[in-house]
């Protein structure tokens, strides 16, 4: 029987493997946004997996909202990522070095 | 359509509602009309802000309102921060005119960008439950990476909107890992049911999981160590006008969203959360006071100078008390004030045309422009926090409260890093008066011009007229409780 607490293992590790994604990705910043999607995805089945546990509602609600702003964040990042193309001719993370110290 | 109004309360969520229509009606007019310029847009933008922020004080008198089934909050608390983010979202937007139609940036999204950021704030502020927090954060974070990347044709500018993009998208998730956790483990999104929930539970790893995760999220959002990554790249990348908007509004409402997330649904567990608050705060002060010391760009000498402010503005949420709530609120007003006075000094830096942004080019300041170096040498000193300026009260009222909770290590702490915090304060003063003038910068505009005086007028005087204000923050502190 699979029950709450195998759900909520799988959104952990959807989780780390979302953060690790972003820190220890050294290739292409579509690599990290993928990774972003990830978090986003593991949160959304920590909800549903509670939601539907506890009887209630809100949590799927919660989640139905968090897949609308993923959109929207995926739009706004990827519009950023092209102007960004357009300046530097390039995506790869270790070229996003202008600044720093 | 009225009487549903009304059931739901939505007359509470009014300055919201109306900021939110005028943007949109504004995005349009840009769009469509072919005869509207970005100086009218941005005229009718600040226009906007100022009958907001009058609607906002008109209902002063009110007390706490909920709407939305609880999950909307209007209280004294959230009018104080409202106002105080409306005025420096007004004051950011009247300082960039000139400079964006100088640098060929003027466009006419951008008052209605900055408009639907603060319309995100307005709603961070009264948020009183999960899923209210988490729409008002995404709004206004969603227009400020575009902000942030707001000049298409410079590479710093767009890598700036870039990193402030992937790592806000990174803290959004841990907050609404946090979230999920919180909302699992109690059964609850709203604060006030979460409040009642865990007074019963008390705390478990599961909730103080939860808590860490969504700390970490809102520690991102005032830029606060170990989640400050984003600050100093994005503050010099992003056109300066921006920055003082990103260095002034956003941070009243993070400011305001944390204080009202740790004491309101979480109050029954301080105990948990306090210690996290002591470190992040003692991290922010003590990484602020040394990284700032070797910087040459003023923007990222600011940055840094933010992360600290940040980190004394959290001594008097870590003290967890009325007094320490009215303490963060007061640092708030004086940091809003101080800051914007700051940025409209290197707006001005501007020498046969070109912006500049290096320290060194400030240097000999007093013999140009006696007024400018005179406003800026009390700034510094304010923030340094030399009494009797404002800097003073704001880290006065955050220490008192810490020592009254027994917080002695951290008073001490913060006390020593804004000694060493004195001294890149003080090297600017020192560059502006005794070194050897450079050239002297072009003629001021007007409006940065007066947000230079005022914000001088505000340092020296806050003395004389703080009694009222300190009243007002004490009552919306108490709102809190």
């Amino acid at each position: 029987m699979i029950g709450l607490t195998h759900y909520l293992i799988v959104a952990a590790i959807i989780f780390t493997i979302g953060v690790f994604g972003i820190f220890l990705n050294r290739k292409n910043v579509i690599i990290i946004m993928m990774s972003i999607e990830l978090i986003l995805l593991s949160v959304n089945i920590n909800l549903v997996a509670f939601s539907s546990y506890l009887h209630d509602l809100v949590g799927q609600i919660f989640a139905l909202l968090i897949l609308t702003v993923a959109a929207g964040e995926a739009a706004i990042g990827l519009a950023i990522l092209v102007t960004y193309f357009r300046n530097r001719g390039s995506i790869a993370v270790e070229d996003i070095n202008l600044m720093k110290g | 359509m009225i009487p549903l109004f009304q059931q739901i309360g939505a007359a509470a969520a009014l300055p919201e509602i109306v900021l939110a229509l005028l943007a949109m009606i504004l995005l349009m007019e840009g769009v469509f009309s072919k005869s509207i310029t970005p100086g009218a847009i941005r005229v009718a933008a600040i226009a906007a802000f100022i009958v907001v922020a009058g609607m906002i004080v008109w209902t002063s008198g009110t007390g706490t309102v909920t709407a939305f089934g609880g999950a909307f909050v209007a209280d004294p608390f959230a009018r104080f921060m409202k106002v105080l983010a409306l005025l420096g979202s007004a004051v950011a937007l009247a300082m960039s005119g000139r400079f964006l139609a100088r640098t060929k940036m003027d466009s006419n999204e951008y008052p209605v960008l900055i408009m639907l950021a603060t319309v995100g704030m307005l709603i961070m502020i009264s948020a009183n439950d999960l899923i209210t927090l988490y729409m008002g954060l995404e709004m206004q974070s969603l227009a400020l990476y575009v902000v942030a990347a707001i000049n298409r044709d410079s590479a710093k500018s767009s890598e700036a909107g870039l990193k402030y993009f992937i790592l806000g998208s990174l803290s959004s998730g841990m907050l609404l890992y946090g979230a999920s956790l919180v909302y699992g483990l109690t059964g609850h999104t709203g604060f006030t049911d979460i409040g009642t929930a865990l007074a019963v539970s008390g705390s478990n790893l599961g909730i103080i999981f939860g808590i860490v995760f969504i700390i970490a999220g809102l520690a991102f959002k005032v830029s606060a160590v170990p989640f400050h990554m984003w600050t100093p790249d994005v503050y010099e990348g992003a056109p300066s006008p921006v920055t003082a908007f990103f260095a002034a509004a956003p941070k009243i409402a993070a400011i305001a969203l944390f204080c009202r997330v740790m004491v309101g649904p979480f109050s029954a567990i301080s105990h948990d959360w306090q210690q996290i608050v002591v470190f992040v705060s003692i991290a922010s002060m003590v990484l602020g006071a040394f990284a700032a010391i070797g910087q040459t760009n003023i923007k990222r000498l600011l940055a840094y100078s933010s992360i600290a402010n940040m980190g004394f503005a959290l001594v008097g949420l870590a003290s967890g008390s009325v007094e320490g709530i009215q303490g963060v609120i007061v640092y708030m007003l004086i940091y809003l004030v101080t800051t914007l006075g700051v940025f409209a000094c290197v707006i001005a830096m501007r020498r046969k045309g070109v912006y500049v942004e290096n320290i060194s080019d400030l240097s000999g300041l007093a013999r140009n422009n006696k007024g400018h170096a005179f406003v800026l040498a009390m700034l510094m000193f304010s923030l340094t926090g030399i009494p009797p300026l404002a800097g003073f009260f704001g880290k006065y009222f955050v220490f008192l409260a810490a020592i009254h909770s027994g917080l002695f290590a951290l008073a001490v702490i913060g006390v020593l890093a804004s000694v060493v915090g004195a001294y890149y304060y003080l090297r600017i003063i020192k560059i502006m008066y005794f070194d050897s003038p450079a050239e002297a910068f072009d003629q001021t505009d007007t409006e940065v011009n007066w947000v230079i005086y005022a914000a001088g007028a505000f340092a020296l005087l806050f003395a004389v007229f703080a009694q009222p204000l300190l009243q007002l923050a004490a009552g919306a502190a108490a709102s809190l409780y």
